[in-house]
């Protein structure tokens, strides 16, 4: 179907939805280098004109992806609730828009409204909205999980614990998790990236993590993010696995090329759910995406990355996930070019993934040939945590020195909760303070040497 | 009055991570954001510092090797960051030239590319090519001219190769920098290098620096890879680095540091 519109002398064309989507994105070097942006800042304009007049019924009548193709697609279409989609369902996406920043758009209506969207349809509302907008929309937005403790209530913020190596050595990986620890850090997760894809050396990793878990009662969980067949083969042999992690994508080309199906991903979910190692909740899957993902893979079908982003948040939903983490900077400049792309995509990220009911934290970060720099982690971590982000990294210094990019730290979660006040997961926030690392108002205690946690270590 | 680093910083010696920092408030000290401004400063520099290729021939060739100046088809780093694609190919003019260059077949082709990393480059590509002479030398290889390759990608060895009728191509590139790693080269090998090929056909030597993989210890590598890629007629997942055993069995074979190098596609 041809799209239309008139502005003054000129008509602007588009020949599908999947153009109108493409087009109307803030302009990005993702976009850009797969030859599908706008071609000029008016032509962007008269694609988000075009999007706003459109109705949300579109989506499911012309699907971006073709169903044949695509079981992405197929999962979208499949698992859509006609009944929750209900209150919106005249709309068109320029309504939409409206009806989200309203007074109708209560936490408890858009938790009900989360599994009649499709992510076409958060994708294309995100691209008339401004950053204020996905930040007033998403804070209304709750998505609350648990494993061994409660992630994503109102007025908390999460932080996982990275305490990567290059050369995954025990001791050095013991060293950051006691310092992410003493500084407040881990509620999310203890998530490790390993260097090595050895099944040894990440059985190594588990049993470290599980053991300072068990040895400290402390109310987290941990995670080794490598591929889920790996993950698999280590439960059949016993390995004390919390989560089953999976780096995701929104087609299923893209998915192959990470090595996985949906079957896999259900396959990986029951063997997570089979262990019951959680002792508040069964969400067990973590979930890694980023944009670009699918352009970088060859797999993206001529579609914006930004709405293939939103796809693989649906893909998240529907293993039930306790975390979902867009990694938004790490993919490097030639997607998302500087800190001004970054941060809105950061937060269309954010914004699309909560639309969606999935627990979306972001890692906040970037590389060094990318036009970007602490201050743009700054700005983007303080916009996102005021739109109510459920989760970010807590790194070293936020330095990675195994995966050699620049995320948030230690020090960054701390600065960004004396700001907002916002708090820890429960369970963890009472461990804390058990522990006496922290005082009673959450914030830290003096440093002190011989502390308990630390006996043995140092 | 500077805030002292925390009472468990003996823990910082068992990790490069940064850790036992201190804290003013929730906040870093002040030695702290001026410690991670110079290394991000470093790191930045690393990509952006010109490619002095000229230089870079010189030291090449002070070692008795010949020498080819070359150019992809991103015109400056702004384009070569947003299109990874004009990276990986050669220049028109670039491409006449080593046509010309290319009189007969040989065993292998050796690219020095300034990837993410001139700084890398201008530290230790001349450096390692001296370790790796003996090695080249022993296995008695055809090597066509050393091409210096500027604006490179990994990929733009096997437009070179194939130019240049080689068995093999050795790539060695400036590698993306970290912050604790700024200067680490990384060398890319690939059986039958032809255009079109991608990175599961590639064998990778990583860290090459300093702190990383020494030259001798790299070349060693290096040397072990090709003579296997060439016995095996492949490179990629299906040639495993097993140099570690080979120098576990042959006590004369330069020893391998503690920190093995990371094999990725």
């Amino acid at each position: 179907m041809r799209y239309r519109k008139t502005l003054g002398a000129t008509t602007w064309t588009f020949d599908s939805l999947a153009q109108v989507m493409a087009k109307a994105s803030p302009l990005r070097s993702g976009d850009m280098l797969a030859g599908i942006a706008a071609g000029s800042a008016q032509e962007n304009v008269a694609a988000r004109m075009v999007l706003a007049d459109t109705p949300l019924t579109a989506f499911l009548a012309e699907p971006l992806i073709p169903y044949e193709l695509d079981d992405v697609t197929r999962l979208i279409c499949d698992t859509h609730d006609e009944a929750a989609f209900r209150p919106v369902a005249a709309l068109t996406v320029g309504g939409f828009r409206d009806w989200l920043l309203s007074e109708a758009a209560t936490s408890e209506a858009l938790a009900a409204l989360a599994r009649g969207l499709t992510p076409e349809m958060a994708a294309a509302v995100s691209k008339l909205m401004r950053n204020q907008d996905l930040i007033l929309a998403a804070s209304r937005c709750r998505v609350t999980t648990r494993f061994r403790d409660t992630i994503g209530l109102p007025g908390t913020l999460a932080v996982r614990l990275q305490p990567n190596h290059p050369t995954d050595d025990l001791a050095g990986i013991t060293a950051s998790i006691l310092d992410g620890l003493m500084y407040g850090c881990g509620d999310a997760v203890i998530g490790i990236n390993p260097a090595s894809d050895s099944l040894g050396v990440i059985g190594d990793l588990l049993r470290l993590t599980d053991d300072l878990i068990r040895r400290f009662e402390i109310p987290t969980q941990s995670c080794v993010l490598t591929h889920v067949t790996s993950a698999l083969q280590l439960i059949e042999r016993g390995a004390p696995v919390d989560l089953i992690f999976q780096s995701i994508a929104g087609t299923e080309a893209a998915n192959a090329s990470f090595g996985v199906t949906l079957a896999l991903l259900q396959e990986g979910l029951e063997a997570g759910r089979s262990l019951k190692r959680g002792t508040l909740g069964d969400n067990v899957m973590y979930f890694e995406t980023g944009q670009g993902s699918a352009l970088s893979a060859g797999a993206h079908h001529g579609i914006d990355q930004q709405t293939l982003e939103a796809r693989a948040y649906g893909v998240a939903r529907a293993f039930e996930p306790l975390l979902v983490n867009s990694v938004v900077g790490f993919i490097g400049p030639e997607y998302l070019y500087d800190g001004k792309q970054i941060i809105r995509a950061g937060l269309e990220d954010h914004f699309c993934g909560k639309l969606l009911g999935a627990p979306l934290g972001v890692d906040v970060c970037y590389t060094n040939h990318a036009e970007a720099d602490q201050d743009d982690m700054d700005t983007l971590l303080t916009l996102l945590a005021t739109a109510g982000v459920t989760f970010v990294m807590g790194v070293p210094g936020a330095d990675d020195v195994m995966l050699n990019y620049q995320s948030t730290s230690f020090h960054d979660a701390l600065y960004v909760r004396e700001l907002l006040g916002l708090k820890r997961a429960p369970e963890f926030e009472a461990w804390l303070a058990r522990w006496q690392i922290t005082r009673s108002d959450g914030r830290l205690a003096p440093a002190r040497a011989g502390h308990a946690l630390l006996e043995g270590f140092s | 009055m500077s805030p002292p680093p925390d009472p468990w910083s003996r823990l910082a010696r068992l990790t490069p991570a940064r850790i036992a920092l201190g804290r003013t408030g929730a906040s870093l000290p002040t030695r702290e954001v001026l410690a991670f401004a110079l290394a991000h400063a470093q790191a930045r520099d690393a990509v952006t510092t010109p490619f002095d290729s000229a230089r870079t021939a010189h030291d090449i060739e002070a070692l008795g090797f010949r020498t080819l100046e070359a150019t992809s088809q991103a015109v400056d780093r702004a384009t070569y960051l947003r299109r990874p694609d004009l990276g990986r190919r050669l220049s028109e003019t670039s491409r006449q030239r080593l046509a010309q260059a290319a009189k007969a077949p040989c065993d292998l082709a050796v690219v020095v590319a300034d990837g993410l990393s001139s700084t890398a480059v201008h530290a230790h590509a001349a450096a390692l090519l001296g370790a790796l002479q003996p090695v080249i030398d022993a296995a008695n290889w055809r090597v066509g001219p050393i091409v210096v390759a500027s604006q490179a990608r990994v990929a733009l060895g096997d437009e070179v190769g194939e130019i240049l009728q080689a068995r093999l191509v050795i790539l060695l590139v400036g590698e993306r920098p970290g912050l604790s790693s700024p200067d680490s080269l990384g060398a890319y090998i690939t059986f039958a290098p032809r255009v079109g090929r991608t990175d599961a056909e590639r064998n990778c030597v990583s860290n090459i620096r300093g702190a990383g993989l020494s030259y001798a210890a790299a070349a060693f590598k290096i040397g072990w890879l090709a003579r296997e890629a060439l016995r095996l007629e492949l490179t990629g997942v299906a040639l495993k680095d097993e140099s570690d055993v080979e120098t576990l069995g042959a006590p004369t074979a330069p020893p391998l540091p503690g920190a093995a190098a990371r094999n990725s596609s």
